[in-house]
């Protein structure tokens, strides 16, 4: 067993954890933090993305261990003091999920894309959002949300 | 899946992580981003008995000019690689490639020198770096070498790096003013190249003075195509870049699997380097059709 402390979602954790102990699985039963979800498990689907040290990661390919010492954000981070983050808003306010198992995921994505280019096209927001599969092919949605959520964060 | 067990050491220094994996024996490996060799190790495909997490060590990170070549550490992210401005001239090949691999969160995590050390004959970086003759830059006990990238990839997914041995970057000409470009065909977006194709092209006004041309997934290792290449010279015009792509024929007849046969992959390699050296040469009237 290894030793690490992270922070998620701006709470210090620690905890023993085998070096095996894949990021996601960690987050989801030693945090019980299951907003993440494990779709393919084979770092394609992204279903399982989360922010660490701000940047959008396969949190299913990423050991635990390799987290010590990181800032890791899930999609219980997102809203702050029962208001919603501007993402949750516009996925809701258009519709971007049908099932939404993926929808986690694709917010992360887009949490983390937002911080990095804050005025997408519609076309960059589907390239960046290429690691992330939505089985129910709700993407158009998907999209309209996240240029909706760029909008009012810009405005 | 879970990985098989394992010990971990994080290392702090190069020379701690060489000593942790010489301890380590021979199923020690080094863990920089994990996204090569933790995929195989949940398949089972990959048991390693110690991982020695590098990760850590931000001396192999980053992308310095040096003279008139660029060194690249190890632990680059393909992200960073893909927004380096160091890398201009025909050296931009690395980051036009770096753009296309997997999915941004992949390149968020995923290294050069991982890709580099896994030596998989489809993935695209080693087309790339053979292409820019670079050099891989290794560092053991005993001291540190270069290795030509030609002679660095010996075979599918094996490197001249020595049990114990850690990339630790690479040197790449920056060829300044020839052009580049990457082109590989997938059968869907985030897959393996079933061919891939970099291209660096000297263009002048009278025609290309000189081409690189790397091949991604046409054999065990990455390929150069020297028939295409002396072909290509004082070539101007699409139809004569078409004749010079088919030299790739020349080459040993590629492997056959489940995405293409020998002959199938022989087709898109020719089609791809005559969009890629059309495109390298930033000649819009070669763009073939």
């Amino acid at each position: 067993m290894k030793r690490i402390s992270m922070t998620v979602n701006g709470v210090r954790h620690e905890a023993d954890v085998e070096p095996r102990t894949l990021l996601v699985h960690f987050i989801r039963e030693q945090l019980e933090l299951t907003g993440t979800n494990v779709g393919c498990d084979t770092s394609s689907c992204g279903a399982c993305t989360i922010l660490m040290n701000g940047q959008s990661v396969k949190s299913c390919t990423v050991l635990a261990v390799q987290a010590d010492g990181a800032d890791v954000a899930t999609v219980e981070g997102l809203a702050s003091n029962g208001d919603w983050h501007p993402v949750q808003k516009a996925f809701h306010e258009n519709h971007g999920l049908q099932c939404g198992f993926c929808t986690p995921g694709m917010m992360m994505a887009a949490v983390g894309y937002l911080d990095e280019n804050p005025a997408p096209t519609e076309d960059e927001v589907r390239l960046a959002l290429e690691g992330n599969l939505c089985r129910c092919t709700g993407y158009h949605n998907i999209v309209k949300a996240v240029l909706a959520a760029a909008d009012d964060m810009g405005s | 899946m879970i990985p098989a067990s394992f010990d971990y050491e994080r290392a702090s220094s190069l020379d701690e992580a060489l000593n942790m994996l010489a301890a380590g024996g021979e199923d020690a490996r080094p863990l920089a981003g994990g996204h090569s060799l933790l995929p195989l190790m949940r398949l089972r495909l990959a048991r390693p008995s110690l991982l020695v997490d590098i990760g850590g060590l931000d001396e192999l990170r980053g992308v310095h000019a040096d003279g008139d070549s660029v060194v690249i550490g190890a632990l680059t992210t393909h992200h960073e690689v893909a927004g380096a401005s160091e890398l201009t001239g025909g050296s931009g090949l690395l980051a036009k490639v770096a753009e296309g691999i997997g999915d941004p969160q992949v390149r968020h995590r995923g290294t050069l020198g991982g890709s580099v050390a896994h030596a998989d004959p489809a993935s695209d970086l080693p087309a790339a770096l053979l292409a820019l003759d670079a050099e891989v830059t290794l560092a053991g006990r005993g001291g540190t070498r270069s290795v030509a990238a030609a002679d660095f990839f010996v075979g599918p997914f094996m490197s001249a790096a020595a049990d114990g041995e850690i990339v630790t970057g690479v040197r790449v000409p920056t060829r300044e003013g020839w052009g580049s470009a990457y082109r590989k065909f997938q059968r869907r977006a985030q897959d393996w190249a079933i061919v891939g194709v970099a291209a660096v092209v000297n263009w002048t006004e009278s025609g290309i003075a000189g081409a690189a041309i790397g091949l991604t997934n046409m054999g065990g290792t990455p390929l150069r195509a020297p028939g295409v290449e002396a072909a290509l010279a004082g070539t101007s015009e699409k139809a004569q870049i078409l004749a010079a792509a088919s030299k790739v024929s020349e080459l040993e007849t590629p492997p056959a699997d489940e995405n293409a046969s020998s002959e199938y992959r022989v087709h898109l390699a020719q089609v791809l380097i005559a969009r890629a050296v059309a495109e390298a040469a930033g000649c819009p009237g070669m763009q073939p059709g």
